[in-house]
């Protein structure tokens, strides 16, 4: 089953490739990754999207708890939580094309950040179906190059991940 | 007082009672190898091969409750530790090793010496760091060793560029330090415990289960005491033996791929198993699925939550120090005022001593040739039961888990997880300069011997009087075994030739050499070697080439489906 892992973890040189690391040692799937500092500077806040049978899901959370530079470990599946991703998407826009394409941004709560006279660029947020929903109601041909972020996760009301 | 990185690096490991350093010099720290001469607290023993540092830091550690401290240079320095730090790692010994890095401002540039450390070394050490200023390196040494030595034990790495031993900053060693995110448990939740007791006391087939974790912990008392007060059959691990005394009439013997009959069947067809700073690995319990077939509740007690639940299911887990978790249970039970089924517990141990009555140890002695089980009873004896006994990996390992009864903890010193080959004399040396007039006997064989063969060097220089006992079969024994029971006697690169004379060998590193041929020579020679209080004795017993293992538990079968000598 697929689940959104986040934690917090000392904002330090390496700590990143330890979980890396510890993932790829251990034959664990990484859907996404992603990672920034939080507003205390000395702590980065990580999701990891990742998927496995309870035993592999408990093993994983057991092991990040036990990196020294992790402080904590919350899976988001176990609880209400929110999940969002942003995406880019530059796609060809000419002539009747460009209404047909910011009607459909519009659709899906997009924006377009950036026009070119052949191109737009939408940006969009949301689940990962919801940005892959969008991707597939366009034309593939038309589709010049998508980015995303990966997911981010938090949970609803008072569960809260901090220190 | 403003100190160069490098004397803070020595002032740390004198603040933290440290006696011996096992290390090599090169250029990355040749600034802390000036602030080691110009000190005589710490006593630096110089290794002939960085592998053996870690080795010999490692046997200390073991041997002793204590850190154990190796010092390497920059890359190759650290390329050849890294063999150390992996065998640490897997058991959970408490080293901090040192490294020299390359100055900072070289560091990435592929510059003479130099290598990613702490990433070689990342997935082998609880914990690793590279100092980037000079003021964090006293805190970061702290660090290091508060990391090493508690919760569940581990290397920690502290890699120093070698500008950074030159900088100067402050010296102030902290008296004590917090990591925000490193909280081990200590105490087993009480409620957990409450059910843990209950199922103890409700069991009809019970076992109890100790793994390295007991020795660890320092929890042979509580370990002990538990179990005489209910009776219960024990059995441990490679790496537990001796947490539980052999002699003891509750102790079935070592489990697992080696272990013998009755502490395997007890094993598999118990219903409540309590676990003790064990983790049920795959040499332990052989084919998890097989293992899960008969239903038994599991109680399992260790300091790494990560390790409980991780190949079979708990029903009872309980995260906390074993020593503490045990004596608290005990004292559970004790006031409960209650007792076990004692006539289902009398039904289970006629049970077991029918197992036992098999004598799954006996071999058929010979007067012809030297059978390696023979050399290591007789060790036992005429050492008491009471030396040190380091070893390599192999079958003279399994041997001596198998007929050198411990009855204390750290004395039985070996590399259980990693396996490694050639760990057996460096750690002696760890050993022995701990325990200086200890008996110290490192059990190994012609292929094991040779990996670190050089240490006899080290040996001569710091006058270490182990005796090493070599069981040479002319043939890596474990691996000529198993060609013969699953690869069709094809004997693969398993036959050594040309091998060293080995008294001569022993002779010109300035020890003595004794090679022993007859069964009848055995007892003597040994009793020779071990007066020679002052002199390392290389004993090159030439024994039975095809001898193997028994009892022997298949790779992936479970834990009745066991191979017995045909002698039996």
């Amino acid at each position: 089953m697929r689940h959104i892992i986040s934690l917090l973890m000392e904002n330090e040189a390496g700590a990143l490739s330890r979980v890396s690391g510890l993932f790829s040692a251990r034959g664990y799937n990484i859907e996404s990754l992603t990672v920034a500092p939080t507003e205390d500077p000395t702590m980065s806040r990580m999701t990891i999207v990742t998927s496995g049978s309870d035993d592999v899901i408990e093993q994983i959370n057991k092991q990040l708890n036990k990196l020294v530079e992790v402080v904590a470990v919350m899976d988001m599946n176990e609880g209400d939580h929110l999940e969002r991703e942003l995406m880019l998407v530059k796609v060809r826009a000419v002539s009747e094309m460009r209404e047909e394409m910011k009607r459909m941004a519009d659709i899906f709560r997009g924006r377009i950040i950036d026009v070119t006279d052949d191109a737009y660029t939408i940006e969009l947020t949301g689940t990962g179906s919801k940005l892959d929903s969008f991707l597939q109601a366009i034309d593939d041909d038309l589709i010049m190059e998508t980015v995303r972020t990966g997911a981010c996760g938090i949970g609803r009301g008072d569960r809260v991940l901090k220190l | 007082m403003e100190l160069t990185g490098a004397e803070i690096a020595i002032r740390c490991l004198q603040e933290e009672g440290v006696e011996y350093v096992f290390g090599y010099p090169g250029g990355a720290v040749l600034f802390i190898y000036d602030a080691l001469f110009n000190q005589d607290k710490i006593k630096h023993i110089l290794v002939r091969h960085e592998q053996g540092a870690v080795h010999a830091a490692d046997g200390y550690a073991r041997s002793t409750e204590k850190v154990g401290v190796a010092l390497v240079t920059s890359g190759p320095g650290a390329t050849n530790a890294v063999t150390g730090i992996a065998t640490a790692y897997m058991d959970s010994i408490p080293l901090v090793i040192i490294s020299g890095q390359v100055a900072s401002h070289y560091i990435g540039e592929d510059a003479f010496q130099e290598v990613d450390t702490v990433g070689i070394t990342r997935p082998c050490v609880k914990h690793n760091f590279l100092v980037k200023d000079v003021n964090e390196l006293a805190s970061t040494i702290k660090k290091a060793f508060h990391l090493a030595k508690s919760g569940r034990p581990g290397p920690v790495l502290v890699d120093i560029p070698k500008d950074v031993s030159n900088q100067k900053a402050e010296f102030n060693y902290p008296s004590s330090i917090d990591i925000r995110s490193y909280h081990p448990a200590q105490h087993g939740e009480i409620e957990q415990l409450k059910q843990a007791a209950q199922l103890l006391l409700q069991a009809k087939r019970p076992v109890i289960y100790t793994g390295g974790g007991v020795v660890l912990s320092g929890a042979s008392q509580q370990l002990t005491d538990l179990a005489h007060l209910l009776d219960f059959p024990l059995t441990s691990t490679l790496m537990g033996l001796g947490g539980f005394p052999a002699s003891d009439r509750q102790f079935l013997g070592m489990l697992g791929m080696h272990g013998t009959y009755e502490a395997n069947l007890a094993m598999q067809n118990c219903d409540v198993l309590l676990a003790v700073g064990a983790r049920f690995d795959d040499r332990v319990i052989g084919n998890v699925e097989h293992f899960g077939q008969v239903p038994r509740k599991i109680i399992h007690v260790d300091i790494d939550p990560s390790s409980i639940a991780k190949r079979v299911k708990v029903d009872v887990p309980i995260v906390g120090d074993v020593a503490h978790v045990l004596g608290d249970l005990r004292a559970m039970l004790h006031s409960s005022k209650q007792q076990p089924d004692q006539a289902a517990l009398a039904e289970w141990w006629k049970q077991v001593d029918e197992w036992r009555s098999l004598n799954c140890l006996g071999y058929r002695n010979s007067d012809e040739v030297i059978k390696p089980q023979y050399v290591i009873e007789k060790l036992h004896e005429i050492t008491g039961g009471d030396a040190f006994v380091t070893s390599d990996v192999g079958q003279h390992q399994m041997w001596t888990a198998q007929y050198y009864k411990f009855n204390q903890p750290r004395r039985w010193i070996n590399s259980g997880g990693l396996g490694t080959m050639g760990f057996g004399l460096p750690a002696a040396m760890g050993v022995q300069l701990a325990h200086p007039g200890a008996t110290v006997a490192c059990v190994t064989g012609e292929g094991s011997i040779q990996m670190n063969i050089q240490e006899l060097s080290t040996c001569k220089q710091f006058r270490l009087p182990i005796k090493i006992v070599a069981l040479n079969n002319r043939y890596l024994g474990m691996v000529r075994q198993w060609q013969e029971f699953f690869h069709g006697n094809r004997y693969s690169e398993s036959y050594m030739d040309a091998l060293p004379d080995f008294v001569k060998l022993a002779e010109a590193y300035g020890h003595v050499g004794m090679r022993i041929e007859k069964p009848s020579d055995v007892e003597p020679a040994l009793k020779e070697a071990f007066a020679r209080k002052d002199d390392l004795v290389f004993l090159d017993f030439k024994t039975d080439q095809t001898e193997n293992v028994f009892p022997m538990v298949p790779g992936g079968k479970g834990l009745s489906e066991v191979i017995l000598a045909e002698d039996l």
